[in-house]
């Protein structure tokens, strides 16, 4: 089935993409900007048209009686926000499925075709007592066939569990990708007046303060499995390095002489990458998963900082000022053999390594703007995702590598901002007092 | 005898005048300094002051009060010096941890202070402005204090009493927007530790 469904998508984008082929042709002037920072293949220009209609109730409870309407807008909600698919204007809709039914054979497909879906999903709702049950069916309009039905059992307040295991399997089915859904969001915020660590899950629901440093506390970092994070913190008068187990509520210190900043997780190995600066220069160091030094990676005066590991743990990318300006380089780890990857501007910072280990993500500054740039780990094809809207900085990208937050100062105040991974649909992921920068998306959390 | 006896109670209330002024001056010194470098003299004076009459009759009231004034002047430059090495800051070139000449027209005061109050220890913090990422700044403004300790060393002060850190971009004094804020952001600042 998820075989079919990529064919059929891919059939869909070159015929979105033949369409747009031409209107390039009849409009020459329109684009050709400084960065292709669009494919014409891209999946996030060729958003998939959806219809969501409201979920018919099956049972007579009057207990959770909005459920049907809520759990089809967190529908809506939840595949928006992937960037793949457009949601069709319930406004537009020709059929009424509270009345006709759910299943295949009710649906007369010509109506969903007429308003432009592709797909179509229905859902029925049924309670009992404080027992909660969802059925979910994903059509394809043009086929007029049911593509996959899920039933999902749980409590009443497990509402938006259930329909997040629906997208889940939806965009799985239908991209081969999965873990946007099942990932968090670490954050640094000022809300309590001093700069500590939140985290919210991926779409910024449930916001919760990680750590009470009542200090300067700056660059979280996930732990391959989720359950730490590691973070810089002034809360003994100088900069050290903090891995916080999120459910115990314990905390490790890693404290050498000078600065302990930037802690990094390789994602294989119980290994991290961080800057210490105790031997009177900030270079990076590979520390065991106790805070032990394991070894000493760049041997370079002058500053090196930032460390990221590519997936298999093989290569590093670090910022250097080692000819000047900050720029970022990628060593081989097995060699040691180090070689520039960014040549562009002259200042490129916060590199993050792609999942798929084919892109780098990175911030550069130009005329005194910060923006998100992508490069490939051979230096090509860059692409700006960000222009002429504040500062943007601290990218990171989601467990899929489908999507980058990022802290953006174009709303005034630093907010943390999301977009897919070609740089559309930027938008503001939550809104909180204070100032918030440096997210740090997490890996997957696979069950729910 | 009338008249003597007015001197001797207007020379008392000056006495006293002064020796509170000196108490209270002597008392914010204290909270500020260390104990060990307390002027002997202050001490003396007060003593007297207690005993009343005959260590008075050998100074004029002239001489009391330019005695005063001196002592006074004395913590006052002193005090000053203090303000000066805490208030003056070295400051840097964007992205830059080189000591400018002006950098070390600063720092060369800075020893000499350091020279002079030989039981002072000192954080030197590196700070920098808001452009630029904050990892990178984190560093850079270590490096500042770097730069500045390495120059106290070389110019003969034990690194025992010297340590450093940096705020990166975390603790603008000018809050602004232009090269004028920046410039006054991007530097090592002094703070005494004891």
């Amino acid at each position: 089935m998820s075989q079919f469904m990529k064919m059929k998508l891919s059939n869909i984008h070159f015929l979105v993409a033949y369409v747009l082929l031409i209107s390039l042709f009849l409009s020459p002037q329109c684009c050709f900007a400084d960065y292709d920072y669009i494919k014409i293949s891209d999946p996030f220009l060729n958003k998939i048209p959806v219809a969501v209609p409201v979920f018919k109730s099956l049972s007579e409870e009057s207990a959770g009686k909005e459920i049907p309407v809520t759990a089809s807008d967190l529908v809506k909600e939840f595949l928006a926000f992937t960037g793949y698919f457009k949601m069709i204007d319930r406004e537009a809709f020709l059929e009424d499925l509270q009345v006709k039914g759910i299943t295949g054979p009710k649906i007369n497909f010509d109506n969903w075709r007429d308003i432009g879906a592709e797909l179509l999903i229905t859902g029925g709702v049924t309670i009992k007592g404080d027992q909660l049950q969802i059925e979910f069916r994903l059509f394809d309009t043009f086929k007029s066939e049911l593509l996959f039905g899920k039933r999902y059992k749980g409590r009443l307040d497990d509402q938006r569990k259930i329909v997040l295991r629906f997208c889940s399997e939806m965009v799985y089915r239908l991209t081969g990708k999965r873990g946007v859904f099942e990932s968090m969001i670490a954050f640094v915020s000022t809300a309590t007046g001093n700069k500590e660590v939140f985290t919210c899950e991926f779409d910024g629901y449930d916001v919760k303060q990680a750590t009470q440093s009542k200090s300067l506390t700056l660059f979280p970092a996930w732990s391959p499995d989720g359950s730490s994070i590691a973070y810089t913190s002034y809360k003994n008068d100088k900069p050290e390095i903090f891995i916080k187990h999120l459910r115990d509520r314990t905390e490790k210190r890693i404290s050498f002489d000078g600065i302990n900043i930037t802690p990094v997780w390789m994602s294989g190995k119980k290994q991290m990458g961080a800057t210490l600066s105790f031997e009177g220069d900030e270079e990076i160091y590979l520390l065991t998963e106790s805070g032990k030094i394991d070894k000493r990676l760049t041997k370079n005066w002058g500053i090196d900082v930032s460390p990221t590991f590519s997936p298999d743990d093989k290569m590093m990318a670090f910022v250097s000022n080692r000819f000047g300006s900050p720029q970022i380089f990628i060593q081989n780890l097995d060699t040691g053999a180090v070689r520039r990857l960014t040549y562009e501007g002259k200042y490129n910072t916060q590199p993050e390594w792609s999942p798929a280990g084919d892109r780098i993500v990175y911030s550069g500054m130009e005329k005194g703007q910060i923006n998100i740039f992508v490069i490939n780990t051979d230096g090509g094809d860059i692409k700006q995702l960000t222009r002429d809207a504040g500062s943007n900085e601290s990218p990171s990208w989601s467990p899929d590598g489908s999507l980058i937050v990022f802290s953006s100062t174009r709303t005034g105040k630093s907010r943390i901002f999301v977009m897919t991974a070609s740089g559309t649909d930027q938008r503001a992921l939550l809104t909180l007092s204070g100032e918030q920068t440096d997210p740090a998306w997490s890996p997957s959390f696979k069950e729910y | 005898m009338k008249k003597s006896n007015i001197c001797y109670k207007i020379g008392l209330v000056i006495l006293m005048v002064g020796f509170l002024v000196t108490v209270s001056s002597c008392s914010k010194k204290k909270s500020r300094l260390d104990p060990m470098e307390a002027y002997p003299s202050e001490t003396e004076i007060s003593a007297a002051g207690e005993q009343g009459g005959d260590a008075v009759q050998t100074m004029t009231e002239e001489e009391l009060e330019a005695q005063r004034i001196q002592e006074q002047e004395a913590v006052r430059i002193k005090e000053e010096a203090r303000m000066n090495f805490v208030n003056d800051d070295v400051y840097f070139g964007f992205d830059d941890v080189t000591l400018t000449s002006s950098a070390r027209m600063v720092l060369k005061q800075k020893v000499a202070w350091l020279r002079e109050n030989p039981g002072a220890s000192v954080l030197i913090e590196g700070h920098c402005d808001e452009r630029g990422t904050e990892e990178y700044n984190i560093a850079l403004g270590q490096r500042r204090a770097q730069s500045v300790k390495a120059f106290l060393i070389n110019a003969g002060i034990s690194a025992s009493r010297l340590s450093s850190i940096s705020y990166g971009e975390e603790r603008p004094v000018d809050f602004g927007n232009n090269e004028s804020a920046w410039g006054k952001n991007r530097r090592a600042h002094f703070k005494i530790q004891n």
